[in-house]
């Protein structure tokens, strides 16, 4: 069941009571509450299979709940959702459509002639570096740079909301730590809500405001740490004491919730 | 770039092998062919070498050449008929269980049934040009459908969520996910099926000729054997065989034209 009543003020998201069930036997997901601030960027942690991405497709309106109500602020529940960023593991291109037209899919799913959103592709592709890139093939792409298309797709409608399951994991550090600025600069520029999925404890603490720890399926939320670093964050926090103090008090967490289950 | 330059040669010593070879091998082959008829006087009647079937090629050309013209069309008609109901059949089977469940069984059997048994009943029910093109159809047209099938079974499930979070229509996703998602399978099933209706073409060629009327290259073959004229047979096979060859390295360099700019398949061993 999917309500969309009885939002609050400032919310974007609001997970009450959610559990997921798959037609299989499988129950992946809670009883989960979370409810997620507009403008805020939070990390969902968990070991894998514990049900993130299951919660960012609920969210997303991707699937519905088995039990309880996934509530969006009012500016997300457009159908289609084009408030609704989507970036996947995977860069999820079309092969078969150069880098313009992969960015250019979600306006011409929701029937904008290409003439009319020129300007505002060209703009996204502008923000995450690849103005250069437009006319080129996916194959031709390194992983990072196919990343930053799927990004600038995920953006280019302009969304409220950018839900991001482990977009990175399968980069190489170097190219993620670049893309973890990128993403963090972007953020400050736009203030949009980002939901972040990740394994990684670094990175969570690294990105965002507030990291959500989940336990092994089915997942429901563990723990909860604000990470009230001084913005903006850079290469400098990486190596500072609170940073490293941070991770290791949600590392604990972590290790709590996988010791508790097993 | 020391590195490049000797990637380049081995690249290029690689092509002239893959493709040098066979013609060596062809040319030995002919030679033996040559000796072995020449050494031992066997009569024409009996193995022609290949000068003479390559003689008897350019003689009845007027006959052989009109023979391959029928053929030809036979095997086209077949292709374009099985290409179009596979990918047809594949589209239908994809966005309706019902029809799946009620029609693949059926599309199994006559993919089994050896098509040589079925073209005698199709003579007798049908006018022989369209019996001779079902068998080409009944042929080819199964590849079509199984790699169609299995090419909208692979889009990708996460652009199919992309495509739902953005509201497509099922006619966006018709055409700008599932086609070109299936499309290097659509295409690797239309090079099978090539040279599959030419094949079928042949049977019911065959099977129709003691009919009468036929006058393609396999009743050529036929008739040749009937009046002992084997160099002609040796002529009209090969005739067949290149035929074949032809549709394959043409439906090959289709393929590749249309995906090389975006599938892996298309691209060199460099990548
Ligand atoms: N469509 C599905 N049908 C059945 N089981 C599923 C489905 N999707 C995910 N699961 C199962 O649900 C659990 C949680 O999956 P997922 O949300 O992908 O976890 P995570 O993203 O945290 O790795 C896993 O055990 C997975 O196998
Ligand atoms: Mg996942």
């Amino acid at each position: 069941m999917q309500s969309s009543s009885g939002h609050s003020a400032g919310s974007a998201v609001r997970l009450s009571g959610v559990t997921k069930t798959f037609a299989n036997g499988v129950h992946a997901l809670g009883p989960l509450d979370l409810t997620i601030g507009q403008g805020e960027f939070v990390s969902l942690l968990g070991s894998s299979g514990c049900g993130k991405s299951t919660a960012l497709r609920l969210v997303a309106g991707l699937t519905v709940p088995t039990t309880g109500h996934v509530e969006l602020a009012a500016a997300l529940r457009s159908t289609p959702r084009r408030s609704i960023g989507f970036v996947f593991q995977e860069p999820t291109l079309m092969p078969w459509a150069t880098v313009w037209d992969n960015v250019y899919l979600p306006m011409r799913l929701l029937r904008r002639p290409r003439a009319e959103v020129a300007g505002r592709i060209g703009e996204v592709l502008e923000s995450v570096g690849l103005s250069d890139f437009a006319a080129v093939y996916p194959r031709e792409l390194s992983g990072g740079m196919k990343m930053r298309v799927s990004l600038a797709r995920a953006l280019v409608t302009d969304p409220d909301i950018l839900l991001m399951d482990e977009p990175f994991a399968a980069l190489d550090e170097i190219t993620r730590f670049r893309l973890n600025n990128d993403l963090l600069e972007l953020w400050r520029r736009l203030r949009r809500t980002i939901v972040f999925v990740t394994h990684s404890v670094f990175e969570s603490v690294y990105l965002s405001q507030r990291v959500v720890v989940m336990t092994p399926r089915p997942g429901r939320v563990a723990s909860e740490f604000l990470i009230d670093a001084p913005e903006p964050r850079g290469e400098e926090f990486r190596t500072s004491t609170a940073y490293v103090a941070h991770c290791r008090s949600v590392s604990d967490a972590l290790a709590r919730a996988s010791a508790k289950a097993a | 770039m020391q590195t490049r330059d000797e990637s380049g040669f081995v690249e290029c010593t690689a092509n002239l092998l893959r493709f040098g070879l066979p013609v060596v091998t062809l040319a030995i082959g002919l030679l033996v062919w040559d000796l072995i008829v020449r050494l031992n006087d066997i009569p024409p009647y009996q193995l022609p070498g290949p000068i003479l079937v390559f003689k008897t090629l350019v003689q009845d050309w007027q006959i052989l050449g009109g023979s391959l013209l029928v053929t030809l069309t036979t095997t086209f008609e077949g292709f374009i008929a099985a290409a179009v109901g596979g990918v047809a059949m594949a589209f239908l089977f994809n966005r309706s269980r019902l029809v799946e469940y009620s029609l693949y069984p059926y599309a199994i059997i006559l993919q089994v049934t050896p098509v040589v048994a079925i073209a005698p009943l199709l003579l007798i029910y049908l006018p022989q040009q369209l019996a001779v093109v079902a068998c080409a159809w009944i042929v080819a047209f199964f590849p079509v459908l199984a790699n169609t099938t299995l090419g909208l079974n692979s889009v990708d499930s996460n652009l199919k969520d992309l495509f739902a979070l953005y509201g497509a229509s099922n006619e966006q996703t018709l055409w700008q996910l599932k086609l070109p998602s299936a499309l290097p399978h659509i295409l690797g099933g239309l090079r099978i099926a090539g040279g599959l209706s030419l094949i079928g073409a042949v049977v019911a060629e065959i099977a129709a000729g003691s009919a009468g009327a036929g006058s393609g290259l396999a009743y050529r073959i036929a008739e040749s054997g009937y009046r002992l004229n084997i160099p002609r047979m040796f002529a009209a096979l090969l005739l067949l065989s290149a035929a074949g060859i032809v549709i394959f390295m043409g439906l090959s360099l289709i393929s590749h034209l249309v995906l090389r700019r975006w599938h892996e398949s298309a691209l060199g061993k460099e990548s």
